[in-house]
């Protein structure tokens, strides 16, 4: 599935869509992490937890859990929060 | 993540082991590495330290909390980042910085198995290259506070000893509330030069701490230390170090800037000596950075801050100045010369000054308005290296 990268993620991935796949975010994030070494750190830490400025949207709809389902359909966005100034 | 991109992402794991290299052989030159709160920054010198070239910003709008030379090699360099979103990790670069590569495994807490959330690592604070029997051996602190190693010149870390997990350290460390005002820090990571066996570490918020066992076993080491008034001495969790450093030219001296004064420990003795009384009541004694000179244990340089009422963390009065003491702190003198007279209201971080090896030694800190200052000649007079940085974090000089 499409998966849309932040800018301060583009050092990682160079584009800012990317292929991956997964039957939930955790694996798609698991994907993430063996095509691009590092990326997942960033985002997520080391108890499992979304860290406190990154936001996940599947179709648009934002989700809180990692362990959420995924269609290979689904269009998954990893979003920078608009915080801080 | 790299700054040679394509290198990056083509990276697999497991990650290689870190070559060991040769030793550089020094040209007598000068390098002094400037870690800021978005990016970082080398200042390279000719001999005579007059004449200084600046190179980057690297990664810049990263928060680097610290940048340092590997002295065993002469050319590998760590920086501890992250930034205003994305997580912390270490860079590592094998040629002075003209490349970086991210550690395949930065530091992290162990997940929890308690049930409980666990702990997460917001930024490395620290990093120290260990003994020069020990090639590719590093320790890095953290906040939360956290206690690292790595055995691979700093590709892939992992927590080391028990204090991160042990309930008593838990409980000494305490929670974010407990700590300065972006988290409590791990740092003044210490290795004995005569045995890597013996380490020291200090804590924002939990005392300096000491092991002789490589870290099987550690004690604390406040005996002699004031807390803040109305607060038990006896209970660790009010100790406050701000840094603590070990003098190269007498191991068996140290010297700590804590939030209650400036000591100094003289082993095997346990108990600290309050030597900050003897500076100006008007200045006072509190401070962050502890600076010691490379070949004489009597003399320290400290930069006082404004640490009253509210804790402006300013330099008292808007005037600016770095003290010395050549007698291991009966005396101190104030040097200022060339440094602004007033209004001028910023301060040095524990990190954001240090000194270099060269005769006469030369002094480089780094302030909270971006200001990057030196002194050719101990602090007799001092001239601005660079003006309009971001907020310095952290200064370390280097001969290359």
């Amino acid at each position: 599935m499409k998966v849309l990268i932040p800018s301060p993620l583009l050092s990682y991935t160079l584009q800012l869509e990317v292929e991956a796949n997964g039957a939930t975010l955790n694996e798609l994030l698991a994907d993430l992490e063996r095509q691009y070494p590092g990326l997942r750190f960033r985002i997520i830490d080391e108890q499992g937890t979304m860290r406190p400025h990154m936001r996940f949207f599947v179709n648009g709809e934002q989700v809180f859990d990692t362990r959420h389902t995924l269609r290979p359909t689904d269009a998954v966005q990893l979003v920078q929060a608009l915080s801080g100034g | 993540m790299a700054q040679t991109r394509k290198k990056s992402a083509a990276r697999k794991k497991p990650a290689p082991r870190a070559k060991r290299a040769s030793p550089a052989r020094p040209t007598g030159k000068a390098m002094v590495l400037v870690a800021t709160r978005k990016g970082a920054w080398l200042f390279h010198s000719d001999k005579k330290r007059k004449t200084w070239r600046a190179d980057g910003p690297h990664f810049l709008g990263h928060i680097v909390n610290h940048m340092v030379l590997d002295p065993r090699d002469g050319r590998t360099l760590l920086a501890a980042a992250k930034t205003g979103h994305l997580g912390p990790t270490v860079f590592r670069s094998t040629n002075l910085g003209r490349t970086w590569k991210e550690a395949a495994k930065p530091p992290a807490f162990a997940k929890s198995t308690n049930g409980d959330k666990g702990r997460a690592v917001d930024h490395t604070f620290w990093l120290a290259p260990t003994h020069a029997n020990e090639p590719n051996v590093w320790y890095a602190g953290t906040s939360p506070q956290g206690l690292f190693r790595s055995g691979d010149g700093g590709i892939s870390w992992e927590p080391f000893s028990m204090i991160n997990e042990d309930p008593q350290y838990r409980t000494w460390m305490g929670s974010v509330q407990d700590g300065t005002p972006d988290g409590p820090k791990l740092h003044s990571i210490i290795v004995d030069p005569r045995d890597p066996a013996h380490l020291y570490f200090s804590m924002s918020g939990g005392g300096t701490h000491e092991t002789l066992d490589r870290g099987r076993t550690w004690v604390p080491l406040v005996q002699g230390m004031e807390v803040v008034e109305g607060f038990d001495a006896a209970n660790i969790a009010f100790h406050d170090p701000h840094c603590v450093r070990l003098c190269p030219s007498d191991p068996d001296r140290l010297y700590q800037q804590n939030h209650c004064g400036i000591y100094r420990l003289d082993r095997p003795s346990k108990t600290w000596t309050r030597i900050g009384k003897a500076m100006p009541k008007s200045v006072g004694d509190i401070g962050f950075p502890m600076v010691v000179h490379p070949r004489d244990a009597n003399t320290v340089w400290v930069f006082p801050m404004d640490g009253t009422t509210v804790w402006p963390r300013t330099s008292p009065g808007g005037k600016p100045a770095a003290y010395v003491t050549r007698n291991g702190g009966k005396r101190w003198q104030r040097l200022d010369t060339g440094l602004p007279k007033d209004q001028a209201w910023w301060t040095v971080k524990r990190q954001a000054m240090t000194a270099d090896t060269q005769d006469p030694v030369g002094l480089y800190f780094g302030t909270t308005s971006g200001e990057l200052w030196m002194s050719r000649d101990e602090g007799q007079r001092w001239t601005c290296l660079a003006r309009h940085l971001p907020e310095i974090y952290a200064v370390e000089a280097a001969a290359v």
